[in-house]
Formats: structure tokens, sequence, C-alpha cells
């Protein structure tokens, strides 16, 4: 029986960053809790937060669940997990500039070439160009879990476009509306800085033809899409307009958007899209939902975009495993927070292990998200792993696999009062002209019991995560 | 503001103001159910149908024309656009896209009406039709009234304000033409006295009952109500009162921009038409021909207005 730590209690006692929680917890009477949840609910509900689960059908509002238990760290803990998150997110970005410029990793014989440049995720259409500040992924979501009192690990990277920043945000607005008393006794460390740090971070990057004070967009693939929430929510915080692709053309060298004051120029492009679907020209033909003629564009210094196209071959999970090797080769530094130990099945040692211990293992897909197509091997049936294993021979590159971690537990409000569920956590690191961390994140919580995936599209909630002041 | 988005808002108003006009027509057909059939029973809710648009749509699906159909196809029927149900998932869908252009409050509003559409919808058997119809009445005084407190005087709100008016000066013309031609084809008993019951309930169509005999007083006649529906500028649904208040925000529009298009102009022309014309030149030329002159002019000021502002193709 694996034993989780649980961040809260340690044996009996109860941890010192959740002190004040304990009393809160024990005072609480059911039918109050009740109360609070429905209306958590129903604002979330009123403010339109919600989020479609792909190919699921249903319901097509539904709610992210949101736990009132907060997530608590003190900020010795945070401070070094600052340390750590900025660490990769220099390191990824470094990587990046790299491998489109001379590959001197490669070179050096630190990483394969195969891995860089055969990726899918790898873009020859951008090779040779250096973005401004030379940065590549200008929001990094790197999740990570806790295993013990000090023991983190890096489970996965997001250079492209990580979600879930509403979450961290909205969740604090909420615990804030209905437990005030919580942030009179607490002092925690404020996050609704993120917006206005996030719109300096992109206007510091405008491109190089940009002599005025840059206009930046939020490019949306529609309202359709299930994160679309979360797309007006950033546009609405930083008072930038969120486009589609169709309100916006290219001219004489420049991307404009269609107001109806006639064309206006646009600068910096945060697009939540696919680097497949921004371009028709350059990448796929068939998108709807891009602008042709934008790579051009941005190859010539008209305009930003930013996560850069090509930042996804830094998240590719057969890429993951090398990022500790990226930090030591462009920084100088060993890594703060280790990396989950990781097979991978492109190598044929690693792949008999690895179908030899497939019952205790995670096995993931190199390019899969989203808590799809993967294996939880201790919680799957015997015709599930054996379903799994033909998939794995049959393309072993395409898969890693990972211990089966002993992710940490805190407390959440679950149907028959509290109980310990686990959790991790996705930090969102900012990088333009300096790299900047608001201290909290998202904390995402299995709210099935026993359950180890946290995605939302697997039933995970949502829970406010505190940095408790000095 | 982007096109798209002064789209979006035109139509969260076009769409609002047209589920309440389904919900009035429900409400006279409500009316009409308790009245004595002595006439024409199934041309009242023929009439209704289409004053609603889509009459065809509706003997598509259902045939005949049946209260409990009607009444279905009116409120809950998604394959009806036009239903109050269709207009207001439109609108909050409308208003979702542009939650950033937006109050709080007004998209409070849009996304209440649509939450509790869709508990309506859950227990749609044990709906009363007269709670259904003030229900929607009450939703959009609740989104018009939350434009009307808490939105910026932008350019946004006058895309806003130029779609309700531009619906609701079309859904009083069809309103009338309906009730005028349909009902009575033949020109002598125009203004005889026997179709009283039917212009009551015309104006009862309109929500204008009560304000009409404050404003006139005295026997309901043709020549007064054609007076307060299209040329009195008290009249909060009158053709004259929506044209001047697309006129007013076109006008804005215009100083806000500090550039004018083809639709400002276009909207003169039709305030000339409808400020020029008096009682009699109308019935001189025909309601009906008057009518339908100026749904065809409001539907080309609407075109003009998506070329000028919300295509994004200038």
């Amino acid at each position: 029986m694996t034993t989780y730590f649980n961040e809260m209690f340690d044996g009996k006692s109860v941890r010192d960053p959740y002190a004040r929680l304990g009393d809160w917890m024990a005072t609480m009477p059911a039918d109050r809790r009740l109360e609070k949840q429905a209306e958590a609910e129903a604002l979330f509900r009123r403010i339109g937060i919600t989020f479609a689960v792909y190919g699921e059908g249903g319901d097509p509002d539904r709610l992210i669940p949101f736990d009132m238990f907060p997530r608590v760290f003190t900020n010795h803990e945070w401070g070094k997990l600052e340390r750590g998150i900025k660490q990769r997110a220099r390191a990824l970005n470094a990587f990046l500039v790299d491998v489109y410029g001379r590959a001197e990793i490669v070179r050096a014989g630190r990483i394969p070439a195969r891995l860089v440049f055969q990726n899918e995720a790898y873009e020859r259409a951008v090779a040779g160009f250096v973005p401004p500040k030379g940065v590549y992924s200008h929001i990094v979501g790197i999740d990570i879990v806790r295993t013990g009192p000090t023991d983190f690990f890096v489970l996965e990277d997001n250079c492209r476009t990580p979600s879930g920043v509403s979450y961290m945000l909205e969740s604090r607005e909420m615990m804030m509306r209905m437990f005030p008393e919580l942030f009179r006794e607490n002092r925690i460390e404020p996050v609704d800085r993120y917006p206005e740090a996030l719109r300096r971070t992109l206007a510091s990057v405008a491109p190089a033809k940009c002599d005025r004070d840059p206009t930046v967009v939020i490019l949306t693939p529609g309202h359709f899409n299930s994160a679309y929430y979360e797309h007006s929510f950033l546009a609405d915080l930083m008072g930038v307009e969120l486009v589609e692709g169709a309100d916006l053309f290219v001219e004489g060298g420049f991307v404009w958007m269609r107001t109806t004051e006639g064309p206006k120029r646009v600068d910096v492009i945060y697009r939540r899209l696919d680097d497949a679907f921004i371009d028709p020209l350059c990448f796929r033909p068939d998108s709807m939902l891009g602008v042709p003629g934008l790579m051009d564009v941005y190859r010539s210094g008209g305009v930003t975009i930013c996560s850069a196209p090509g930042a996804g071959v830094a998240d590719d999970k057969a890429i993951y495993t090398y990022v500790p090797e990226m930090v030591r080769f462009y920084l100088g530094e060993e890594p703060i927070i280790p990396n989950v130990p990781t097979w991978k099945c492109g190598n044929a040692d690693d792949l008999g292990h690895v179908l030899s211990n497939l019952k205790d293992l995670v096995v993931k897909e190199v390019h899969g998200s989203g808590g799809y197509g993967m294996l939880v091997g201790p919680k799957s049936t015997k015709a599930q792993i054996e379903e799994f294993r033909e998939r794995i021979k049959a393309d072993p590159s395409n898969y890693i696999a990972q211990p089966t971690l002993a992710l940490s537990t805190t407390p959440t409000f679950v149907e028959e009062g509290i109980a310990p569920r686990h959790v991790d956590l996705r930090p969102y690191c900012l990088v333009g002209e300096r790299i900047e961390l608001v201290p909290g994140g998202l904390t995402r919580v299995a709210l099935r019991e026993g359950s180890l995936v946290v995605n939302s599209s697997q039933g995970g909630g949502v829970k406010d995560t505190w940095v408790l002041a000095e | 503001m982007l096109s798209r988005t002064a789209d979006n808002l035109y139509w969260i108003a076009r769409y609002m103001e047209r589920a309440e006009t389904a919900a009035r027509l429900l409400e006279v057909g409500a009316r009409i159910a308790l009245l004595p059939s002595a006439q024409g029973y199934r041309n009242d809710w023929d009439s209704l149908l289409r004053a609603s648009g889509n009459a065809a749509g509706y003997a598509a699906k259902y045939g005949a024309p049946a209260e409990k159909a009607i009444e279905s196809w009116l409120f809950f029927d998604r394959d009806n656009p036009n239903s109050v149900a269709s207009c207001i998932t439109a609108a909050r869908e409308n208003g979702r896209i542009v939650r950033t252009a937006l109050t709080g409050q007004v998209w409070d509003a849009l996304n209440t009406a649509f939450q509790e559409l869709r508990q309506l919808e859950a227990r749609r058997a044990s709906c009363e039709l007269s709670r259904l119809t003030d229900w929607t009445m009450k939703q959009a005084a609740m989104v018009r009234g939350s434009i009307d407190a808490t939105l910026l005087r932008n350019d946004g709100f006058n895309f806003l304000n130029i779609g309700y008016y531009l619906e609701r000066g079309d859904s009083t013309a069809r309103l009338m033409d309906v009730k005028y031609y349909v009902l009575l084809p033949q020109l002598e008993y125009v203004g005889s006295g026997l179709d009283n019951d039917q212009w009551s309930m015309l104006l009862r169509a309109l929500g204008a009952h009560r304000a009409f005999h404050w404003a006139y007083g005295g026997e309901i006649t043709a020549a007064k109500i054609a007076h307060f529906l299209i040329l009195n500028p008290q009249s909060p649904r009158a053709l004259i009162t929506c044209v001047a208040g697309m006129a007013n925000h076109l006008g804005r529009l215009a100083k806000y921009y500090g550039r004018e298009t083809l639709a400002q102009p276009a909207v003169q022309d039709l305030l000339k038409m409808i400020e020029t014309a008096t009682v009699e030149t109308i019935f001189d030329e025909g309601l009906h021909e008057f009518l339908t002159r100026f749904v065809g002019e409001a539907a080309r000021l609407g075109a003009v207005i998506h070329d000028s502002y919300l295509s994004g193709d200038m």
C-alpha cells in the first residue's frame, strides 16, 4: 500500500501553512458548507466560466468543479519553486533559440539530432529566425507534482498556449468573495496582477518594425473552443481586442484588424491557436481559423506571435527528459526542481523495462495532452494493459513511461465531508524582457477517490492556491 | 471596435427584441382563445403565424394551426429561428462572444435569461402561457435596462440601439401589415367598425393598448391607429420613433468616428419618407403598399449599415 503525503496533516499534527485552516474546517457546519458550495456554483455559472469537454457531447456549458478548500504553500516552499520554475523557463527558451539557430546542444551531443529535427513540432519555417528578445515561449506552464515535504518534480512543460490561468484568477475571486475572513486571518500573496503582467510581457516583445505603443490582441479559434471563456476573460482584463482569424488580414507587410473605423494595425498576437492553424499559406491549407500570409509578416519583423511558431518542440514529452540537460548546458546550473524519472520506449533497454512493468507505470503518448491516450497501470484492468501493450509495441517511440507517482493530497470537500484527494500544480511563468511569476497557480484536484488523474477532461476540479506572505 | 464585435452587439439587440415580439404574439393568441370565436378563429392564429415571419416552417412541421402547437412553435421550438427560445439562445451566444464588450450586469441579464430558459424547457409541460410571456418580457426588459443603466455610451452602445430600433420598426410594420392585409383584404370592411376587435388586438400585440387610449381617447379607428403606430413620436414602437432612434445613433457614430458613411444619408432618407407622410397620404397610397415600402427600405438601410460598419470590408 502506497502512502501519500498529505499536505495538511503530518501524522496527527497539522502542518504549519494550514494551521489556521484547521479551525475553519472544524467549525464550519455542514449546511453552511453546502450553502457556500451552491453559491459558488451559481456564481461561476453566472459569470459564464464554463468548460466544454472535447468529444463528450452533453452539456456544453459544464462547469469545472470548484473545491473550496484552498491549497497552501509557505513562502519558503514557494521561494524554491519560483527559482526552479524561472530556471526552467529560461532554459527552455534558450533551447528554442538554439535549435532554430546553430543547434549547439545537438552539436555537443547532449540531445540526439533526430529528436529535435525530426520532431513533428519542429517548424522548419522559422529556422534561422530569432524572435524579438529571443523569446519563443512567453507563457510557460510547468506542471509540478509533490510527493513529500520537500520533494517536488516537474511532470511536464507547456510552452505553447497553456490554459487554465482564468481558473487561478477566478478561484481567488470566488474565495475572497465567499470567505473574506480567511483573507483577514491569513496573509496571502495576491495573484490579481497577472493580467497586467501578461500585457506588459506581450508589449515588451513588440516586433522590430513597431515604432509606437504596440497594439496587442488575443487570437482565438472562436467561441466554440472549450477555452473561449479564458480567451475573452484575459482580453477583458488586459483591455485588448479578442480577434478571430477572419478579423485579421495581411497587407503591405503588416497585419491589420477589421474595425468599425477601418483597418487598424496589430503588432503583437497572443494566439490561442496551434501552429498548424495560424497561416493556411504556410501550414495547414485547410485551416479556416488562421490568417493567410501571417508567417511572412512575422518573419519580416512586422508582427510578433506569442508563443512563437515552433515553440512546441520544447514541450514534447520525448524532449522533456532532456530539460535537466538544457539547464546544465545553457545555464551551467543544476536543476532546482528535478524531472520525474522517465523511460523512453524508443530505447530498446527502456522498452523492455516498461513492457515488463506496465502494471506499475504510467504510460503517455509523446504528443498527447489533456490526460488522453494514457495508461495508469495500477488503475487499469488486465485487458486495458494488454491493449496498451500492443499499442506500445506497434510504435514504441511514440510512448514514454514514468513510475506511478505518490501524488500528494490535500483536504477536499467531498460528498461525505472532507477527505484527502490528489493534487498537482500549474504555475504560469511569463517571459518577455524579464521573467515574472505570480505567486500562485492552478491547483488541479482529482475528485474521484483514489484517482491520480487531475485533468478537467477526466473529472478533475480546481482549487485556490495560496502562497503565504512572510 | 472590431467590426465583428459591433455585429454581435447589433444582433444581441435584434434577437432580444425579436423574442419580445414572439412573446407579444403569444399573448395576443392567448387572448383570442378566450374570446367567443364568432369569426375566424383559424384566421387569427394564421395571422399570428404570418406575423411571426415563419408560417411556412410551422405548416411543414405541424400542418393546420392548433393552439398548443402554435404556443410551442412560438416559444420553445428550436426549429423556429424566431421562437423565444431560439432568440434568447442566439442573443446570449452573441453576448458570450463579445463578453468583453458588455458589462457584468448586461451579461448577467442575458445569461440569466438563458439559464432560466433551460429550466423552463425542462418542465415545459407545466408552464402556463401567461407566465411564459410575462417571463419573456421581463427578461427583455432586464437586458434593455442593464444596457441603459450600465453600458458606456460608446460605439457599442450605438450599435446595440441601432439593432433594437431596426428590429422594432420592422416588427411594428409587419404586425400592422398582417392585421390589415390578412384579416381585412376587402377594402369595404376597413374603418367600418366591424374590425374594432382586430385593431384592439393589434394594439395589445404592440403593448400599446392603454397608451393608445391615453393618447387619443374615444373610438378606435383605423386612421387613429395608423397615426399612433406610424407617425406619433410619443409611441415607443411607432415607425417614426424607431427611425428617429436609428438616425440619432447613426449620427452619434458619425461624430464618434469623425466620419460619415452611406448609412447616415440612408437613414435620413427613410426618416424623410415618414416625416412627410400623413395618415391621408398613407391611406391614399394604400396602407399595405406603404408598409411594404417601409419594410423594403428598412431592409436596405440594414444592408447599408452592415456594409458600412459590420462587415469589416471598407
